[in-house]
């Protein structure tokens, strides 16, 4: 059975699809990603989709529970490089992955996940004032 | 004007592992007659969403693809057909019910805004039969 | 059990063909038509095809190729800027030069009458099809005039670092709002801009369906990373809009392209600062 690679960069998980994606698969990966997240407790996931050529109604919302597992569990997760053709499709279908955050490229992805992970700190901070 | 079809072939769909083989099969018809790549990708998210009810709910089926044309235009043309349950509610299941997520069921409403021609014909207890047109200017 | 009346015309193919040139002339059209290869070929098909005709022409598989034949001739011309009288007349000159010859052959006038009715209705359901080529011809040089009017139309510019402007002048359909759309996309990913400003001030009239594009277009925009503000929102498009009741929140509107770069500006962060004159 294939298995979609995670690879552990620091605090955040990358993770590149680069083959047709399939019902399984994908529910693979929700349970890979959520299982190595939890094992690192790692802050950030990127998911990148620049290689993917279709994505239906069943992987949008294999991407929104990804989303809002990672949420759950501390991370952000952040998807880059989606097609132009996938975006109108995903529209026309009418899905519109709330929860998923987008961003065009790797790069601009990873500056996103760090000024997240700046903001979330600096809201646990906040918290503990407040405590005292 | 009528369609005819130039060629035509037809696909098993029993398991899981099958699906892709199809969407890359229905995807060198829409290359053939030089489809735009927004028109291939609605083509086969198309055939993705109807293969998917296909497995989950009809128990598997028979996928044909042809190629058409009318005499204006040339396109592709999926038909799906199983032998399931058939569905109880046609009109339901075509309302644009849910749009973010939660259940879309057979997600036919948007399934149809993807393709140029959409006819489904169902009988409780006998199965349905949805047939999807795309055309290469559509 | 279908007499072949139209035999007797191969022997005479010569003497048709100089007569259809003659006819051609006298009728304005082009008189070269005759002379070219295509022309000869294909009286020389259509008088086999006749001559060997047993049963219904439709069925007839020599009939198919000169159908053909006579379809890439009507399309080309169709192309070439013939005009549909000439298209039209191309055939019924060589319908009326069969029918000369025909009287020259057929004494008996009973048969003679059924040669002329079976040539009819031969002829007539080919001139039928070579004015639907001739009409397809045409449309393929319109389509193409659309597309590249279209690409004219609806030029991108890079204003700034990240930041692209779409503005689109003249009628938005639905057609060419979609194509605006895709070249919007495609363009934030081959500059990498992450935000792209759509300027409709060029645009006389939003309706219902054209708003939903451009709704869509935002939506997809973000999708992929980006964001798209509609600029050049003149009044009567504000109302339109509202009359309608599109619901354009969540949309980022700016009447001007000036504020929606100042908008851009703030979004990523920069401040244009006026130089001190020391």
């Amino acid at each position: 059975m294939d298995r979609i690679p995670i690879l552990k960069m620091g605090d955040f998980l990358l993770v590149t699809i680069q083959v047709d994606l399939y019902d399984q698969l994908a529910e693979n990966l929700e349970s890979d990603l959520i299982n190595t997240i939890s094992k690192h407790s790692s802050k950030g996931v990127l998911i990148d989709i620049s290689a993917v050529s279709i994505i239906d109604s069943f992987m949008g919302r294999i991407l929104g529970n990804i989303a809002v597992m990672s949420k759950i569990m501390d991370a952000q997760t952040v998807v880059v490089g989606m097609q132009p053709a996938v975006a109108i499709t995903l529209v026309e279908l009418g899905l519109s992955l709330n929860g998923v955050i987008s961003a065009l490229n790797v790069e601009k992805g990873m500056d996103l996940l760090r000024s997240k992970m700046h903001t979330s700190d600096n809201e646990e901070q906040d918290y503990d004032d407040d405590n005292e | 004007m009528t369609t005819i079809t130039n060629s035509k072939e037809e696909a098993l769909i029993i398991r899981e592992q099958d699906v892709v083989p199809l969407r890359n099969r229905v995807k060198e018809y829409g290359v053939k007659i030089g489809m735009s790549i927004l028109n291939q990708t609605k083509l086969i998210t198309a055939t993705s969403e109807l293969v998917r009810n296909l497995l989950k709910y009809g128990g598997g089926g028979k996928v044909i693809i042809e190629s058409v044309s009318n005499g204006r235009d040339n396109g592709v043309r999926v038909t799906f057909i199983d032998k399931g349950p058939g569905i109880a509610d046609i009109s339901l299941a075509m309302k644009d019910g849910y749009s973010t997520g939660k259940s879309l069921g057979l997600g036919l409403p948007g399934t149809k805004r993807l393709v140029n021609e959409f006819d489904i014909k169902t009988e409780l207890g006998n199965g349905t039969t949805v047939t999807i047109t795309k055309w290469k200017n559509g | 059990m279908q007499n072949n009346f139209l035999g007797g015309l191969k022997e005479h193919e010569n003497k048709l063909l100089t007569i259809w040139s003659k006819l051609l002339i006298e009728s304005g059209s082009d008189d070269g038509a005759v002379e070219e290869e295509e022309s000869k070929e294909f009286a020389s098909l259509f008088l086999s095809a006749v001559a060997t005709l047993n049963g219904k022409f439709q069925d007839s598989p020599e009939f198919e190729k000169v159908e053909d034949l006579i379809v890439g001739i009507s399309s080309s011309r169709g192309k070439r800027g013939f005009s549909p009288r000439e298209n039209a007349q191309y055939l019924t000159t060589f319908k009326q030069a069969s029918s000369q010859i025909l009287s020259e052959l057929i004494k008996d006038s009973e048969q003679l009458y059924q040669a002329n009715l079976q040539l009819n209705e031969i002829l007539d359901n080919m001139t039928i099809m070579t004015f639907e080529a001739f009409m397809r011809g045409r449309e393929d040089v319109i389509s193409r005039q659309v597309d590249e009017i279209s690409e004219i139309s609806t030029p991108v510019i890079t204003v700034w670092d990240g930041i692209v402007a779409l503005p689109i002048i003249g009628t938005l359909d639905s057609s060419r709002t979609q194509i605006v759309m895709e070249n919007l996309l495609q363009q934030i990913v081959d500059t990498g801009s992450s935000i792209a400003i759509l300027d409709i001030s060029g645009v006389p009239a939003v309706d219902s369906l054209v708003a939903q594009h451009l709704i869509k277009t935002v939506s997809a925009t973000r999708l992929m990373g980006a964001e798209c503000i509609i600029s050049g929102i003149r009044p009567e498009i504000a109302q339109t809009v509202v009359h309608l009741g599109i619901d354009l929140t969540g949309i980022i509107t700016k009447a001007t392209l000036a504020s929606a770069l100042k908008t851009a500006f703030d979004m990523l962060q920069l401040t244009v600062v006026k130089r001190k004159i020391v």
